[in-house]
């Protein structure tokens, strides 16, 4: 069984020691991409941890309880794309009936998230490490934090660099990955805390 | 022939995947710490690309217009599969260096986009040739990049120690902050191309920017119709009466471009 210390160290080693952005390269698109404000930034990465934790626990439950017993593991990816794509429109339109509120802060950023490959990554990663069904929904919790911490991080920066003046090749993606990159390198010294 | 000559010559230089039209960012920067990784994820993701387009272009005529993502996507993940499977069976280091990234394939850009742009549109044997040529040009793009960071990492390309001793290897270029610097150069670089061209007046509209927007934003050529709800243009959400597994890519136009970053930058300012 898995203790509550496992699960801690399981929540500081996904969200900030293998930074599932700098360090895994998941989910970069979303990251480069809807990274210029940080209040839409700080929109994106909220639904991305709502997605990634139900998505995780979606998957998990699919994967022990339907794939398992029939013997048919090696549909894994298979189903679990779907999964996702199905359970990305069932929130969308559960929120919208139900929960009209947070649906207008998240409505937009849901549909991005479909195809953010870092949801499908944790699904299969829980999968290979063999993770149970509660340590997945930690797992898939933590990176989904460790995503929103890099992306307010990022677009933090990118709010600044936009007054500076950078040589004309560099100016858009260049430099933007520049940043990333040096994030990687601040974010391999958490490297140590584990 | 010609054609099939002219798909691999389109894949490999014209519109190279990584190079021009800059797709697939995700598995370019995560599995290039070797030249040897590199090349087994391109050849991986041009078997995937190649059956997957001539599947689907072989299928176009039934495969209905609305569900035709969905259906894609399956199509491309039973791909995924029994490449995993074949390579578990035969290469298992390569599968375990390459990790993740294998089953990933299936949220590859690349692929989505080439069938819904090419495939879905074209006989099967023209799009088994795009396939090929647009897999290769992955390929290539990977194997460079790969020996880049690692003769600069580890100073050894295919793992054969090249660089003379006095040379200390640069240890970032291997870690995951190396990939983002190189692809940082790379896209430099192809900025710089693209204001030369523009300045002795040549069309650079076909080199894209690829995935520094969302996937599913991503409009360049290659993801053609695969735009979803874009944030910059605060559209509304879609509507709920859409089925579920269903895409809400097809309500977008095709081929509106997004012609540079910085147009999108400026009217997102304004807001």
């Amino acid at each position: 069984m898995t203790t509550v210390r496992d699960l801690l160290i399981l929540l500081i080693s996904s969200s900030l020691v293998s930074n599932v952005v700098l360090s895994q390269f998941l989910g970069l698109c979303p990251f480069l991409g809807v990274s210029r404000k940080t209040n839409t930034a700080a929109g994106m990465g909220v639904a991305v941890i709502f997605v990634i934790t139900l998505a995780s626990a979606v998957a998990g439950i699919i994967y022990q309880y339907v794939l398992t017993p029939l013997g048919i593991e090696y549909l894994q990816t298979i189903v679990f794309i779907l999964v996702i794509a199905a359970l990305v429109q069932f929130v969308e339109m559960f929120l919208r009936k139900f929960v009209p509120a947070l649906y207008q802060a998240l409505g937009v950023y849901l549909p991005l998230i479909t195809t953010n490959c870092a949801v499908l990554g944790v699904a299969l990663t829980n999968v290979q490490k063999e993770y149970g069904i509660l340590t997945g929904i930690v797992n898939g919790f933590a990176t989904a934090v460790g995503f929103t911490i890099a992306i307010i991080i990022l677009a933090g920066i990118r709010e600044k660099i936009a007054y500076n003046d950078i040589p004309k090749p560099f100016q858009g993606m260049p430099i933007v990955l520049l940043t990333a990159g040096l994030m990687a390198i601040a974010f391999c010294g958490f490297s140590g805390l584990l | 022939m010609n054609r099939a000559g002219e798909r691999l010559y389109n894949g490999l230089v014209k519109e190279n995947p990584t190079f021009v039209m800059m797709l697939g960012m995700c598995p370019t920067l995560a599995v290039t710490t070797s030249a040897m990784n590199g090349l087994g994820m391109g050849l991986t993701t041009t078997a995937v690309l190649a059956m997957s387009n001539l599947f689907i272009s072989a299928l176009r005529k039934i495969i209905p217009e609305r569900v035709r993502i969905p259906a894609f996507i399956v199509i491309i993940a039973s791909f995924v599969t029994i490449v995993q499977l074949l390579l578990q069976a035969y290469l298992n280091d390569l599968n375990k260096a390459l990790g993740v990234y294998i089953p990933l394939i299936v949220v590859n850009c690349i692929i989505l986009g080439r069938a819904e742009s090419f495939a879905y549109s074209n006989p099967p044997i023209a799009s088994l040739f795009d396939g090929i040529g647009m897999g290769l040009g992955f390929t290539v793009a990977l194997t460079c990049i790969g020996i880049v960071r690692e003769l600069l990492g580890a100073g050894e390309i295919f793992g054969v120690h090249v660089m003379p001793d006095s040379f200390t290897p640069i240890g970032i270029f291997v870690l995951a902050p190396g990939a983002f610097f190189v692809l940082a150069g790379l896209t430099a670089l192809q900025n710089y191309v693209k204001i030369i061209g523009a300045r002795k007046g040549k069309d650079m509209s076909r080199i894209g920017s690829g995935c520094s927007q969302d996937c599913m934003n991503c409009d360049v050529k290659g993801c053609g119709k695969r735009k979803g709800k874009s944030l910059d243009e605060g559209k509304k959400p879609p509507k709920p009466e859409k089925a579920a597994g269903e895409d809400k890519k097809e309500e977008q136009e095709p081929g509106m471009e997004i012609p540079d970053l910085r147009i999108i930058d400026l009217t997102k300012d304004k807001k």
